[in-house]
């Protein structure tokens, strides 16, 4: 498995956390994990539905300082 | 001083013009040298394409001469970079001539990928070169009803292309006297109609209002152009007449063989715009991994940053000013009204109800475009 990949979408609102994860994600190999930053307190909660909806696995979220980490694993 | 400027778009071009005039005596006596290495001579207004793709404007109409554009005392070659030496701080170009710099600025934007997805590009019509544009308007114009579906890849050049090009489809085929045989089917990768969640908010009534049918939470992943089918990521199937599609876009192909970023995108500070690791290096527009919208008004605004900072690092040995991510966008809402969305890194958009004046102010900037991108406006 390689080294986490960090999408830092802090202060994106457009194109957006989500949308910054979905262009991230084909950039990583199956089994590769990723952690998202946002300040974005909405995309905290969109993120897990989409990986939800599409299949991929959703390791966790935590908000620090402001800032909401969520971890992931690409499976498909 | 030798300032080396790659790609002759909007950002790269704002960019050389600021420095040329408030370096003006330096250019003059030969302190400063000011260089423009690009692949075109001619500089295209990409926002055009649009009203190309739907009859409003022609090809002609979205190109300069790159040269008329420039000041006096650029230094410009239609001689594209194929090779970066960042370490000796040198390029080599396409010609096989080599340009040392003192400070280096990467503007080569970014092209459209629909390779990324399978069967896309044999099925799908686009409108983000002249060729696809015009191809476009031609299959539009001979449409004689039926479905037509919007689908994206992510991540995309102009953020608002997506609505820009359903309401004007509506308001074509409402001219053409044929809109209540043709569906309009809008889909999104995310959650609602657009990323930008105040945008989503006018967007979505309006196409209820204009009988525009949409999916949301759609990610395509495969076009089957022998059943006219498309499949999403989410496992579901959207049939289709015609597809038009804002395909995925990456870099360009000269910053992926050198290495210099993932999928063409360099890392850059956000807020320096820096390249990462590189302080003599400044990168610009789409070419940069930073996560906010692909478009000219970026560029633009970077360009503005960057240009002050070069200028600075000549007056005073530092730079002066930071990039806040700001970022201003025209929304075409169909043939006769616009809006726009304006923000930054701290401030979300606050679009409000499209007018007219507004797109009459967009029409006119299609014009003024040519003030903005010699760096006057």
């Amino acid at each position: 498995m390689a080294e986490k990949k960090i999408i830092d979408a802090r202060g994106s609102f457009c194109p957006g956390p989500l949308m910054e994860l979905i262009a991230g994600i084909k950039m990583v190999e199956i089994g590769d994990e990723i952690e998202v930053l946002s300040t974005d307190k909405g995309s905290a909660a969109e993120i897990p539905q989409w990986l939800k909806k599409v299949g991929h696995e959703h390791l966790g979220s935590h908000e620090e300082a402001g800032v909401w980490h969520v971890n992931l694993k690409r499976t498909k | 001083m030798k300032i080396l400027v790659i790609g002759g778009g909007m950002g790269g071009t704002i960019l050389v013009n600021n420095v040329a005039r408030s370096l003006k005596d330096d250019v003059k006596s030969g302190k400063v040298q000011l260089t423009m290495l690009s692949a075109s001579d001619k500089h295209m207004y990409q926002p055009g394409l649009l009203y190309v793709a739907v009859g409003k404007m022609t090809p002609d109409e979205m190109y300069r001469d790159q040269a008329s554009l420039l000041e006096p005392g650029i230094q410009f070659h239609v001689d594209p970079v194929e090779t970066f030496m960042l370490d000796q701080n040198q390029v080599k170009t396409k010609s096989g001539k080599v340009h040392s710099y003192d400070i280096l600025v990467i503007a080569t934007g970014s092209r459209m990928w629909p390779d990324s997805i399978p069967g896309l590009k044999e099925n799908a019509e686009f409108f983000y070169t002249e060729e696809t544009a015009v191809k476009l308007f031609h299959r539009l114009r001979e449409f004689q009803g039926g479905k037509i579906v919007i689908a994206m890849g992510v991540p995309h050049k102009c953020p608002m292309a997506p609505l820009e090009i359903i309401f004007m489809l509506d308001d074509f085929f409402k001219e053409r006297g044929i809109r209540d045989k043709v569906q309009l089917h809008y889909t999104y990768p995310i959650g609602r109609v657009h990323t930008l969640e105040n945008v989503a908010k006018w967007a979505q009534p309006e196409m209820d209002k204009r009988g525009i049918t949409y999916e949301t939470l759609f990610n395509l992943k495969s076009v089957d152009g022998e059943k006219r089918m498309l499949h999403s990521e989410e496992g579901t199937e959207i049939n289709y007449d015609m597809l038009i599609s804002i395909p995925a876009h990456k870099g360009m192909e000269v910053i992926e063989t050198n290495k210099l970023g993932q999928n063409g995108w360099i890392p850059t500070d956000r807020f320096n715009l820096n390249m990462e690791g590189r302080s003599n290096v400044y990168v610009l527009g789409d070419t940069t991994n930073i996560p906010i919208s692909k478009a000219g008004s970026t560029a633009h605004f970077e360009a503005e940053t960057v240009g002050a900072n070069i200028v600075a690092m000549v007056k005073f040995g530092v730079p002066v000013r930071k990039y806040d991510g700001k970022v201003f966008c025209f929304i075409q809402a169909g043939s006769e009204k616009a809006t726009y969305a304006m923000f930054n890194y701290n401030q979300p958009p606050d679009p409000k109800a499209p007018t007219r004046a507004i797109h009459w102010f967009k029409l006119a900037y299609n014009k003024l475009y040519w003030i903005s991108a010699r760096g006057l406006l």
